[in-house]
This record gives C-alpha cells, structure tokens and sequence, in this order.
C-alpha cells in the first residue's frame, strides 16, 4: 500500500508520519511535496501536523485553499482514505472536508503529552484493528484543538457514528470531548492526537500503529485478491 | 483606490478565552465597570478601483479571512487617502 505525506511549508510533522508507515509499519510512502504532488498515484493520503503557513490567519486556512487540496477532495470524494493529524485535521476542516471548527485550547495554553482516548467507533476503516470502548495512549501537541460545532452538528455526528476518539479527560474543551472525527463516508478521518507518534513502545506507546495497520487490512481486503 | 476594513469576530455563544483572560486582567486593575470582553480581529484591503468592491470583499471573506463555522465578519468600505 502506498501512502502520500502531503508537505506544507511549516509541517512538521511529516517525518514523523513518514517513518511510522515506512520504518513501523513497512508499507511504502513519500513525502509530497504540496505545489509538485500527484495524488492519484497513491492508495492513501496522509495530512502531517505542524504549522502550515505559520497558522497564519487561522490554523489550516491557508492550507485549506491550496492547490493540492483540490486534489485531496477529488480523492477523497472517490473514496481514498484521507487522514488528517493535528494540523492536518484543521486543515480537513477548514476545507470543509469535515464539520466543525478549531477554538483555541479553552485554557489558551500549548498543550504536549500523552492523552488517554477512547475507541468510539472501531467499524472505520481506521479503526478495526482496536476494540470497541478501547482506551489507547495518544499523545497530543496543540494549542488550538478546541473542536467546536454546533448542536446540529454534534447530534449528526452522533446520529451517523461519525465521533471515532474522544477524550477521556477533555484537556482542551472540546465539544463532547471529541478527539477525532470522520466524514459521512467513513474514509476522511480528522483527529488532534498523534497516531504517528504513538507507533513504537520505545517512544512511550505503540497504540497508533494499529490505526495504520487497519488501514493497510481494510485495503487489502477491498483492493487484493487472496491475501 | 478603495480601502476595506473587515473586522472578524467571533460568533456570539462562542467561548472567547482570550477575551476572559483580559476582563479578568482589566479587573484587576481596578476597571470593574468592564462586563464583556471580546476580542477579534482587523484586516486592512487595498483595493483597485472597481464596481463590486464589496461583493469582491465579501467572497474572500466567505472563502478564506473568515470561518463562517465559529466566527462574523463586518466590512467598512472607504475611500482610501493618495499618499
């Protein structure tokens, strides 16, 4: 399976990204490059936190109106799996790929350690590899992952299973402490905490592999015969 | 030459922490008159001289200088001063 780490001037997450699929999960990748990127060629897109253009204006504004993000909705809307981190996520929302909006942290402060989440749906492509109501070790890095959407909102999301994280002890203020959210069609996923992070036990945790791993599963599964 | 100011703010029902952060600070200070505080913020436009300045300024609003989820917007449009 081959993943696409799309590059914003200001990601800094992408190496990250790029050696847990590579290195962790032994499935192949590249880094992309926003202005030079072909994402048709990929099985999956990867949206690496960071500060994408400085959060300038708002965190992912600036992203969000990218060329590559033309390409990221066609991709997605033809069912690729898209995955947004951290900065990728506000980038998913900004875009309107996903619902809601990011507020800063309700304490204002940058946040970075570990985060306990729970599995709130394990039937996402995402998520398979975990067990309903799991919790898993995250860690988190941000200072605007205040999701907010409105009441509307949260009870569609609710209605279509679409809440996939929430946070055990909500650090940021997060409406219904949601920490990662997908799209209708189940194949965007936007969440704050790092997968990617949590890939090796050396590194504090590996629970984060196994999102990646359900990822590589469910695709083999649709996409090749006898595995 | 048209000058626009857009001033972003956000929604009303959305926490503004940084908002709290100064009443608490301007209380503090002994300016207990103050109720609300609500922060947003300004972005100046330069604009070529056309017909649709507003509607122009509008679209970049809906498009990117405002997230119509969390935040409101309100343009000034004025003649801007030749220097």
């Amino acid at each position: 399976m081959k993943f696409a780490v799309v590059v914003f001037p200001g990601s800094n997450c992408d190496r990250d990204m790029y050696h847990a699929v590579r290195e962790v999960l032994q499935e192949e990748a590249d880094l992309v490059w926003h202005e030079s990127g072909n994402l048709q060629d990929y099985d999956a897109i990867l949206l690496p936190g960071g500060f994408s253009y400085g959060d300038y204006l708002r965190s992912g504004a600036v992203a969000a109106v990218s060329d590559i993000m033309d390409q990221v909705k066609r991709q997605a809307a033809q069912g690729k799996p898209v995955l947004g981190v951290c900065n990728g996520f506000q980038v998913l929302l900004e875009s309107g790929l996903l619902p809601g909006a990011m507020l800063p942290n309700e304490k204002l402060a940058f946040m970075c350690h570990q985060e306990t989440l729970k599995v709130a749906n394990n039937r996402t492509m995402f998520t398979t590899e975990y067990n309903q109501g799991e919790t898993v070790q995250f860690p988190i890095a941000h200072g605007e992952g205040n999701y907010y959407c409105d009441d509307k909102t949260k009870a569609k999301l609710e209605a279509n299973d679409q809440i996939v994280f929430t946070y055990q002890n909500n650090p940021n203020g997060s409406t219904g402490a949601i920490a990662g959210i997908v799209n209708e069609q189940g194949n965007v996923l936007g969440m704050m905490p790092h997968p990617e992070r949590a890939s090796e036990a050396i590194i504090g945790s590996a629970d984060g592999i196994r999102l990646f791993q359900s990822l590589v599963k469910n695709w083999r599964e649709a996409h090749v015969v006898n595995v | 030459m048209k000058k626009v100011t857009v001033h972003v703010t956000l929604k009303e029902g959305i926490l503004d922490p940084q908002g709290q952060t100064i009443e608490t600070s301007l209380h503090s200070l002994g300016f207990t008159e103050v109720e609300e505080v609500r922060t947003g913020k300004t972005i100046e436009l330069l604009l070529n001289d056309q017909d649709n300045v507003e509607a122009r300024v509008q679209a970049m609003c809906t498009k990117l200088l405002a997230n119509p989820v969390i935040e409101d917007y309100q343009l000034h449009v004025e003649e801007a001063l030749q220097s």
